[in-house]
């Protein structure tokens, strides 16, 4: 037998070659639960900081995901999770080094895989809260084939994708979502690809849970977290992000203050679909076609309702954003539990223990055996 | 047919042989050593159902046997065409054999197209038995005879036996208000009925697996039966056999034996290494011939908490593989060689990310789609090098049906130890073949111990710390205080952060090569079957390990030795000292010479090859032929 090769002497490590970290942009100050969401929140004795990881983040300054990975730190210290309970899994792109950030378990995977990893993961342990983070390049190009089938399994994960519209990690080639036209450096022409809607894509995908939010309002972004956090089942966040190295400005009509609540309705559940500066729009369904109207110019009953588990309305909600002269919808598009996939999983393993725990001895001796003595 | 003994024994031995019919004095029955037989029908004629009953008949009756399915890929290739040919071949023996026969000494040929692609095999002299029925214009014309093989040459020098099997069937099913489409169906049983005359075995099995299977469906079951029957019956009173075979039990170790079949020992000893671990076993799988039936199996085992998981494809398998392995179970994926190319960058992922994982390739015809149901060892390269980057793997290769179940409990045990992942390869052939096994007593299967780590340390947590073995421990999710982060990027030395160090990087790529090297200790000393040194070492690897060893066999007299490997990479430490006792390695290979090519480059050996690419695996003489060239 040859020699147990020995580890060699180690070579001499310098500190992580990390840069002087960048300030991430100014933030809002903290700010409280939203009462409408009508979730549970114990009272944990846990900051921010306790889920923020000792690893120096190293988005570009002035990126989006900034916003996001905070937000999610402030948000999860309320969910009576440990930092030990959740497992933080992420494909490749920009926005994929998010577990890096996050002082949990985390596991930084490969390009597009990560819906599968989740799901695994989830299945080996439902127990844990489970958290996938991903980008429009990601979880719609090389990974949309799993993107599609945890959202219609229903494992009971949560879903961030990141969509700034563009590949931000590879240098700014265009993404599935970016707009036809859109010149990049793999597009100088301008694109010819039509892109794909995900909160569409997701609905289509019999996701359980679809809801859209930015970066840019803190706020909704938590309270989109928190019910994502609450779903039983694939919660799906489409999450506008803006790229400012490679795709400033992509969501300019949504975030710019003088246009923005011409441009957003937010979804509250059970209310009509009231927006504008001057709050005095609305949605009206026409049949099946939406309609923008004043709100004075028509009864308050014949306004369009908000209704979560109206998968019909999900889709044209969905659908809205891409609409000229219709505001986009941010907030819960849609939420309908039904059973999650490692339930049923987890149930039918009882059931078959329940009628005799699997015995090695008998296992091995069955089907067709004889004895030579 | 070998060795034929003592002739006279009365036919009744003691089983339920129907009645006797007829005044007809009994046949005399001859003792053989060994038989083979081949069934060939159309994929229609359900003879992979015929084989699998006479052999499960045949292993009850304590013979040693080894078979070899054949079917087309087509899973209803028109009927009466030569590509739509099914075959089931079956040896068995009263001594230890290790190869289902090079040459059958029976072909049961219920078609033209049949008896076409398989005549050629058949022993000089052998016998056939046919359905003549078949042999109409039609079949004829569809298996490219000019001529009916039964009227002109093709068949002198057989024993042929011709019935009219189709007829023979209807007639016994007369009454029972079936089609005649639906009634010629149970031909096959009439074959089976007739063999199990011709080899003197009795019917009880097939009675039993018939009452199982059809026992639903009263009149299916009627006519099956009567079909076995009337074929027994036929053997009996047609009064064209003059002798009747009998080959006796094999000397086998005491024990209980099962027949099985690769890709079922392969499943079972995931299940025995769960239950050893401990762990919970999650399989993520996409189906793929010839690798499915693994994943059926598995489906099965929900009372031993098995979670299967089929995917949305090969990526997806590996990668939920990969997700529960993090999340602490005993993690496999199953596929054959499409989807292993399709896996390489996810083993990429558990290479760096240092987590253990059991990935079984049942080894088909490639390239591409290639010939998926019919085997070959091509993969050996792929499982070896087929990913990016220094990406070092180990690699087992199982050598025979039985020999899946160890090998699947041995790619978990090092898996777990070293926390690596572990390419299991099978290959086509022992997948489906099947043979006796006697079954393993349970407690004597060793333990299978986990670096799993479940509590809190005083010291900081270093995820990519290591043991003697260079194995790091096994943080499961859910466990306070050992959070931690891992990834494909590369790693630093023991705290597992990001890194992009130049010597870090190259330190950090020599480790996983010395700890996957350092696997050799677990690797016993290699066995060399015939002299230690001499003229000869026929060298192989995998499932070809019958026919060499058989081939060996035959030649230890001229010189010739044999040595085969079950470990692929790392290689057993003392490979190359024994190759140096040699004056040729001759390397058998159903491939182009992929072992070869790995052989000559580590011990710089000027090894020979004999390579066989056509799906089939080798047969005895084959090699022997092969290897005489160079005595
Ligand atoms: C197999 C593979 N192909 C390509 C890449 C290169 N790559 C890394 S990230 C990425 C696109 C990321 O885009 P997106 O998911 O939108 O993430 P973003 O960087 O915009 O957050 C590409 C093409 C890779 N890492 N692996
Ligand atoms: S490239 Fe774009 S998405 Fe990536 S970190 Fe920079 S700003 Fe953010
Ligand atoms: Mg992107």
């Amino acid at each position: 037998m040859a020699d147990t090769p020995k580890v060699p002497t180690p070579p001499p490590f310098k500190a992580f070659p990390g840069k002087a970290s960048v300030a991430p942009p100014p933030m809002q100050a903290k700010t409280a639960p939203t009462p409408d969401l009508n979730v549970d929140m114990p009272v944990i004795a846990l900051t921010a900081k306790d889920f923020a990881s000792d690893q120096d983040v190293r988005w570009c300054p002035g990126c989006g995901d900034y916003s996001i990975l905070a937000q999610v730190q402030r948000t999860l210290p309320e969910l009576g999770v440990l930092p030990h309970q959740m497992v933080f899994v992420a494909g490749i792109g920009c926005s994929s080094r998010f577990p890096y950030y996050m002082n949990t378990y985390g596991f930084h995977t490969i390009h597009g895989r990560g819906a599968a990893i989740a799901s695994g993961v989830k299945a080996a342990n439902p127990d844990l809260s489970v958290w996938l983070a991903t980008g429009d390049g990601d979880g719609l190009s090389i990974g949309g084939n799993h993107t599609l089938h945890i959202l219609r399994r229903n494992f009971d994960v949560n879903i961030m994708l990141f969509n700034n519209r563009i590949y931000g990690l590879t240098k700014g080639q265009y993404s599935p979502t970016s707009e036809v036209g859109k010149k990049t450096k793999s597009t100088p022409y301008g694109s010819i690809d039509y892109p794909i809607n995900p909160s569409l894509f997701a609905l289509g995908s019999e996701a359980s849970f679809v809801a859209r939010t930015i970066d840019r309002d803190p706020k909704h972004l938590q309270e989109v977290i928190k019910r994502a956090a609450h779903h039983k089942g694939t919660a799906f966040m489409e999450i506008y992000q803006n790229c400012n190295i490679f795709n400033d400005g992509a969501f300019l009509n949504l975030t710019e203050k003088d246009v923005k609540d011409d441009n957003i309705v937010f979804l509250k559940q059970g209310e009509p679909l009231i927006f504008g500066k001057d709050k005095n729009k609305a949605i009206m369904l026409d049949g099946f076609t939406p309609k923008v109207v004043n709100v004075a110019d028509v009864s308050a009953d014949k306004l369009l309702i908000h209704n979560e588990q109206d998968p019909i309305l999900a889709n044209i909600l969905g659908r809205m954003s891409e609409m000229e002269g219709f505001p986009c919808p941010l907030g819960v598009i849609y939420a309908h539990e039904r059973p999650t996939y490692e339930e049923q999983m987890t149930e039918q393993i009882t059931t078959a223990k329940s009628k005799g725990l699997g015995d090695l001895k008998k296992l091995l001796n069955s089907g067709n055996t004889w004895s030579i003595n | 047919m070998a060795n034929e003994a003592e002739v006279t024994q009365s036919g009744s031995n003691g089983h339920t042989a129907p009645e006797s019919i007829g005044q007809r004095p009994k046949v005399p029955i001859t003792l053989l050593e060994d038989v083979t037989i081949r069934f060939a029908g159309d994929s229609g004629d359900g003879m992979q159902l015929t084989g699998t009953q006479f052999t499960n008949t045949t292993a009850l009756h304590g013979n040693d046997l080894s078979t070899l399915p054949d079917y087309p890929a087509e899973i209803r290739a028109p009927i009466g065409t030569l590509y739509g040919v099914s075959g089931f071949q079956i040896h068995f023996s009263s001594k230890e054999i290790h190869t289902p026969g090079d040459h059958p000494d029976v072909l049961v040929a219920m078609n033209p197209a049949a008896l076409k692609t398989n005549l050629g095999d058949l022993k000089k002299g052998g016998v056939v038995i046919l359905n003549e029925d078949a042999f109409d214009e039609k079949n004829l014309k569809l298996a490219k005879y000019e001529v009916n093989p039964l009227t002109d040459n093709t068949l002198d020098g057989y024993t042929v036996y011709r019935f009219p099997l189709t007829k023979i069937t209807l007639d016994a099913l007369r009454d029972l208000k079936m089609g005649t489409k639906e009634g010629a169906r149970s031909k096959n049983m009439v074959a089976l009925g007739l063999v199990y005359w011709l080899y003197n075995r009795p019917m009880d099995q097939t009675l039993e697996w018939l009452k199982s299977k059809f026992g639903k469906n009263a009149q299916v079951l009627e006519a099956n039966t009567r079909a076995l029957k009337a074929g027994y019956y036929l053997g009996e009173t047609a009064e064209l056999f003059n002798a009747r075979y009998e080959v006796k039990p094999a000397n086998f170790k005491p024990g209980r034996y099962r027949n099985i079949m690769g890709n079922e020992a392969t499943a079972l000893g995931m299940v025995a290494a769960s239950v050893k671990s401990g762990l919970d076993l999650f399989l993520g799988s996409y189906p793929i011939t010839p690798a499915s039936d693994i994943l059926h199996e598995l489906s099965k085992y929900k009372n031993f908490g098995v979670k299967t998981f089929q995917a949305e494809d090969e990526i997806a398998g590996i990668c939920a593989a990969i997700g529960a392995s993090y999340a602490g179970d005993l993690a496999l994926t199953t596929t054959s060689g499409p989807g292993l190319a399709l896996k390489g960058e996810a083993i990429g992922l558990a290479v760096m990310t240092e987590l253990p994982l059991v990935i079984i390739d049942v080894q088909r015809g490639g390239p591409s789609t290639g010939l998926p149901t019919k085997t070959e060892q091509a993969d050996l390269l792929q499982a070896l090098y087929g990913r990016n980057g220094e990406c070092p793997v180990a690699v087992i290769a199982a050598k025979s049906p039985v020999d899946c179940f160890d090998s699947a409990i041995e790619a978990s045990r090092i898996a777990l130890k070293y926390m690596v992942p572990v390419i299991l390869l099978t290959d086509g052939y022992i997948a489906n073949g099947s043979e006796p096994w006697l079954v393993p007593d349970v407690d004597l299967i060793p333990e299978l111990t986990t670096k799993r780590r479940t509590v809190k340390s005083d010291a900081t947590f270093l995820p990519y710390d290591r043991d003697e073995n260079n194995a790091r421990p096994w943080a499961i999710p859910g466990v306070e205080g050992l959070e931690h982060r891992i990834g494909g990027l590369e790693k630093q030395h023991l705290t597992g952060n990001v890194n992009y160090e130049p010597a870090n990087h190259e330190f950090m790529v020599r480790l996983r090569q010395q700890k996957v090297d350092g696997i050799v200790q677990d690797i016993p000393q290699t066995e060399v079957l015939g002299p230690k040194s001499g003229k000869v070492l026929l060298l192989g690897w995998g499932g070809t390990y019958g026919a060499i060893t058989t081939a060996a066999e035959r030649l230890h007299s001229k010189g010739v030795s044999s040595a085969h490997l079950r470990w692929m990479n790392p290689l057993p430490a003392d490979l190359g000292e024994i190759l140096k006792n040699f004056e040729k390695v001759i390397i058998p290979e159903l491939n182009l010479g992929q072992l070869r090519k790995v052989i000559r480059d580590k011990y710089l050996v000027d090894a020979i090859g004999i390579n066989k690419i056509q799906g089939l695996p080798f047969t005895p003489q084959e090699i022997i032929t092969a290897v005489e060239q160079y005595l």
